[in-house]
């Protein structure tokens, strides 16, 4: 039996109805382990507008590189209460932000380690399908030898990195820029 | 470590290109540059796993949220969610939003002129069950105007929100009513290139889930991404 995806609506902009119950900006909670990073940015058009009606989402692993679901058979810890999941939407200037720890290691294709990283979804008004990114960290070690960094010209790899935010330890910031010179590098996904 | 199956990608024009001028929101709002193909890994085969705990049983039936019951015609939505393969795909979540009978959202971006209905929200939630079905009580929802182009109207629909068991099988997407005279002219519906794909987003009336004297039934099946068949050790 071969099926055919159903195809994806735009979440229009009205998606706060019925998705707001789920919203979940802060992803460390009490006993979980890991460095403490805020992340925040903006969504922006391709006038360099800013997105209001926007909606990030994001999934990540501890900060032992394991997710919190049955396919991840890695013998490695998760705490009790770690999900690795927010939704967190656009505020009315298109500014999001959320606070998580950096997440661990996780095996990339052939066994090899990726650089820690958050994959994301983005939604909005305006957007018919959702587009898929990923967020890295500044100065690790791992970024250079990343197998889906590298996948992306050099010139567009920096959309991908967040960037920390002078005088404010533990901020960090990455933007959602959807067209554009600046445009982040998207994902099929 | 052995290799990871990665997920099905669509079959070409099933899944909207992000431009479609004529929606016009999306000229801006669509990437230039060409997405970048990524082999699916662990972080895109796990995501996650909402349980009995996060869900509100009640939250399936949007016709008893208050006190007192939503104007219009009650429905009953249900169907299945199956994979490409036709695996039913059990346990996961199901979000659902929508306007009132008049066509206005509790919203307050939404200022259309018709009423706000007091015994309306407008959102629900529920998980499948073991083989992939679910079930919401509503009212159907009123067609409503927008400003795309001039006496612009959107066909009756219900936003849907589906996780599937990864991020690669995250799905938002609107379900249609049968026989809308406004679903031809729709933009946001005919944004799908191939039109079995897009025909397949109008639900099915259901006579076996119509409640006699109570609610009419439509039947609407979503198919979220099929797993490859396990790659074989190098
Ligand atoms: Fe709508």
């Amino acid at each position: 039996m071969s099926l055919c995806k159903t195809t994806s609506q735009t979440v229009g902009p009205y998606f706060a109805i019925g998705l707001t119950w789920l919203n979940k900006d802060n992803l460390a909670g009490p006993g979980v382990a890991g460095e403490r990073v805020m992340i925040e940015g903006r969504f922006l058009d391709g006038d360099g507008q800013p997105i209001p009606d926007a909606l990030l989402e994001v999934w990540q692993a501890n900060s032992h590189g394991k997710y919190a679901h049955p396919e991840d058979t890695q013998n490695k810890p998760v705490e009790p209460g770690f999900l690795g999941f927010g939704r967190i939407p656009a505020d009315a200037n298109g500014k999001f932000r959320f606070s998580t720890i950096k997440p661990g290691a996780v095996p990339g294709p052939d066994g090899k380690p990726q650089a820690p990283h958050i994959v994301a979804s983005v939604f909005a008004r305006g957007l018919l399908c959702r587009l898929v990114t990923r967020i890295y960290f500044p100065d690790d070690p791992g970024n250079a030898g990343d197998f889906a960094l590298n996948q992306v010209e050099p010139a567009r790899r920096g959309t991908l990195i967040a960037k920390k935010v002078p005088g404010q330890s533990g901020v960090l910031e990455w933007n959602v820029v959807i067209q554009g010179p600046e445009e982040t590098v998207f994902f099929d996904c | 470590m052995t290799k990871i199956a990665g997920y099905r990608r669509p079959y070409i024009g099933t899944q909207p290109n992000p431009l479609h001028p004529p929606y016009v929101s999306s000229i801006k709002r669509s990437p230039g540059k060409p997405l970048i193909y990524l082999p699916h890994t662990l972080s895109e085969v796990t995501g996650p796993v909402f349980g009995k705990e996060t869900v509100q049983v009640k939250a399936c039936d949007l016709t008893r949220q208050h006190s007192g019951e939503p104007l219009g015609e009650r429905i009953i939505v249900s169907g299945r969610v199956l994979d490409e393969n036709g695996r039913p795909v059990p346990h996961t979540l199901v979000e659902i939003w929508q306007a009132n009978a008049a066509g206005r959202y509790l919203h307050k971006r939404d200022q259309h002129r018709a009423p706000l209905d007091p015994n309306f929200t407008g959102c629900g939630h529920t998980l499948t069950d073991g083989e992939g079905r679910y079930r919401f009580v509503s009212i159907r929802p009123g067609e409503y105007p927008w400003r795309n182009h001039h006496n612009a109207w959107r066909p009756a629909h219900i936003h849907f929100s589906l996780f599937g068991p990864a991020f690669a099988t995250r799905l938002v997407t609107q379900m249609y009513f049968p026989g809308d005279p406004l679903i031809p002219y729709d933009p946001i519906f005919n944004c799908t290139a191939d039109e079995k794909a897009r025909n397949r987003l109008i639900s099915l009336f259901d006579w076996e889930s119509t409640l006699p004297e109570k609610a009419l039934g439509y039947k609407f099946d979503i198919i979220l991404n099929g797993r490859e068949a396990t790659p074989m050790e190098p």
